[in-house]
């Protein structure tokens, strides 16, 4: 049978059990909301405006760095699953690849797209 | 006998022999059969979970010379059980204002997240899981599902403290999980394999001995993967309160409070396979299964109390050292690993076991130290740089 | 029906209204969360197919990576996430005509297709389509070239979007 039928199963079984601890607990909790209980945390302080703030475009840069050399390594797993019945060729190309990439973090680098300012 | 040998498959064949007595299809009776074996095992890891809480208290304690939970039980054991019942009696509080569905999605999420890994955790030689071959890469697409749900939790709160702690802690959380994929590659070459399995049981010679800076690098990642000291800002309690569950409460906060520690296991768990040999230890997980499940058992008990070492001994780091240390220097030395390690593995081939084993050892050593000359010329460079800026303004004065 | 044509159908099914709400859901985060949900049911449909690796790949990827910087985006960009301008303009008609059109066109090749009938054939034992895609990527006489390029391509990604980010400061 299909081997990925069974993570299908751990992934049913493992919605089950949070679903049903969380379920009981609804049940079995009290609930008696009111405006001040449900009122947004602020340490106390009246929130002001809505729950939202201006981010840096930082986070968005490292994403995108993030996201190249995520597929990156994705395509080097084949590579080195392989790499112990091939000769140096394939090494070398696996280095090529990776210094190619490596061109591309020292450029980010350098441009100062790696500083949290 | 021969449920100490096997007990899954005599427990398995028994329960399909019931069910298709009872006039069950064979093949819906094993679904069934493997449906409530999941069950068990989650339902097992749900109670480790709940003794977790309590080894995770008393460790704390013990690092801030207190005693921690001594009065329920023996040692305080009953006490994370009544920390449950808890939870399960108070009152569950959403904020106005909050998206009420993926507000309520984002814990379960989280919790599944970490429960799915165990999917492909290898407990004994014949109790495999699933044996997948992209089994390294599958922890890393479970991790992306709970990355979601931290986003999730973090942004339906409609809450400023937990949508700046969600973006936070997943910007860390990508940033690492580019070395933690690099040094994965290094169990792969030398394994030739994917497959948890199959790294377990090519592990004659325990990988950590064949290259200890990944095995490093690989904890490194794991804990800010985790989320935990040192890069645990997201949870900067002077700033941000608790980071992106700060809205939740009762059992939905219980679920990332118990994902999280479950989370630390199962790592210190495949810490412990990709690099400790798993459930292997001298041929003793030949003797009984229920040996070979205490051995990954205690082996990630061990890289939990490594990884709880590490949270209650360093400090917290700001997040642009945090990302600094991982973009620029621990992303290259990773790859340079992985270059290293791949020429090395091509040169030593066919090599008698310790050459190799010599080999590998000295390129680990020559990488660390050359990333640390670096590091160091580059930090006084840095720093006469800095002198010299003073100088000038103090001249000027 | 066979059990895996069931499952089939209704992942099928939740994949294509998942991509449905993606364009028609007013709130951007929301979009991007059904855009996760579709993405994730092609990789159930990827299982099906038994390739698990690019199962796990699209996970890791689409979702891990892709779908994050999505949502950084829309929460970057957008002060008010939702978006209130009204959902059809009046071109409305081209756009279903083009997408009835290719749907037909497509349909139209595809029906002479025998491919439909038949049952995948089993993946003989001992097969490893990792360690095959491994030797396919670094064979000189397989995919060497488009594996570097796709090194280069990556690169191109990262100067542009570098370049992008750095002009706009």
């Amino acid at each position: 049978m299909n081997e990925w039928l069974y993570i299908g199963l751990f992934f049913i079984v493992g919605l089950i059990i949070p679903v049903g601890a969380i379920g009981v607990a609804w049940i079995l909790g009290p609930k008696k909301p009111n405006p001040i209980k449900q009122s947004t945390y602020e340490c106390g302080i009246e929130p002001i405006g809505e729950g939202w703030v201006q981010f840096k475009a930082q986070y968005y840069i490292f994403a995108l760095v993030f996201l190249v050399f995520d597929v990156e390594t994705v395509f080097l797993f084949p590579w080195a699953v392989k790499l112990g019945q091939l000769g140096m060729f394939a090494v070398v190309e696996g280095i090529v690849f990776i210094l190619i990439l490596i061109a591309g973090l020292v450029y980010t680098w350098r441009k100062g797209m790696l500083e949290w300012v | 006998m021969n449920f100490l040998n096997d007990p899954l498959k005599v427990a398995s064949d028994w329960l399909t022999g019931i069910f298709v007595s009872w006039g069950m299809n064979d093949v819906f009776a094993h679904v069934l059969v493997v449906f409530l074996g999941i069950f068990v095992l989650i339902l097992i890891l749900m109670v480790i979970d709940i003794l977790l809480v309590w080894i995770e208290r008393k460790v704390v304690a013990r690092f801030q010379d207190r005693l921690g939970p001594n009065r329920l039980g023996p040692f305080g054991l009953i006490q994370p059980f009544a920390d449950i019942i808890k939870l399960l009696i108070k009152e569950d509080t959403t904020p106005a204002g909050a998206d009420k569905i993926v507000y309520n999605i984002a814990p379960m999420l989280s919790m599944m997240s970490v429960l799915i890994l165990w999917a492909v955790v290898p407990l004994a030689p014949v109790m495999l899981g699933v044996d997948l071959n992209s089994g390294l890469l599958f922890i890393i697409a479970a991790g992306s599902i709970g990355t979601l749900s931290i986003i999730m939790a973090g942004w339906s709160s409609n809450n400023k403290f937990s949508v700046i702690g969600a973006f936070r802690q997943v910007a860390v959380m990508i940033s690492f999980e580019v070395p933690m994929l690099a040094v994965m590659l290094i169990p792969t070459i030398f394994s030739g394999s994917m497959g948890m399995n199959a790294i377990v049981q090519s592990q004659d010679i325990w990988f950590v001995l064949f290259s200890p800076l990944a095995a490093l690098i690989f904890l490194i990642a794991a804990i800010a993967e985790l989320g935990r000291a040192p890069f645990d800002l997201a949870e900067g309690e002077s700033e941000l309160v608790s980071g992106y569950n700060i809205e939740y409460s009762g059992m939905k906060f219980g679920m990332f409070y118990a994902g999280e520690l479950l989370h630390a296991f199962t790592f210190g768990g495949f810490w412990a396979i990709m690099f400790f040999g798993g459930y292997r230890f001298f041929g003793l997980e030949l003797v009984s299964p229920f040996l070979a499940i205490a051995i990954i058992l205690f082996k990630a008990l061990v890289g939990y109390w490594v990884i709880m070492w590490v949270k209650y001994t360093v400090m917290r780091i700001r997040i642009d050292q945090m990302l600094a240390f991982n973009w620029k220097f621990l992303t290259p030395v990773a790859f340079t690993l992985v270059m290293v390690t791949a020429l090395m593995n091509a040169l030593l081939r066919g090599a008698d076991g310790w050459l190799y084993v010599t080999g590998m050892i000295l390129a680990n050593i020559v990488v660390a130290w050359v990333s640390l000359e670096v590091v160091r010329s580059t930090g006084k460079k840095e720093r006469e740089r800095v002198e010299g800026v003073k100088q000038v303004v103090e001249a000027h004065h | 029906m066979t059990a895996e044509q069931i499952i089939f159908l209704i992942v099928g099914a939740a994949t294509l209204l998942s991509a449905l709400l993606v364009v028609t859901v007013r709130d951007l985060v929301h979009a991007a969360l059904w855009l996760v949900a579709a993405l994730f049911g092609v990789a159930i449909l990827y299982t099906l197919l038994n390739a698990g690796f690019l199962a796990v790949v699209q996970v890791v990827v689409y979702i891990g990576a892709i779908a994050i910087l999505f949502i950084f985006a829309v929460m970057l960009t957008r002060r008010q996430a939702a978006d209130t301008g009204a959902a059809l303009n009046k071109n409305w008609w081209a756009g279903a005509l083009m997408a009835v059109l290719t749907f037909a066109g497509l349909a139209f090749l595809l029906q002479g297709w025998s491919g439909f009938s038949k049952t995948a054939s089993a993946i003989p034992s001992g097969f490893d389509a990792i360690e095959q895609l491994g030797g396919a990527l670094t064979s000189p006489v397989g995919y060497v070239l488009p594996f570097e390029v796709a090194s280069v391509l990556l690169l191109a990604a990262l100067v542009g979007a570098v370049y992008l980010a750095f002009n706009k400061k």
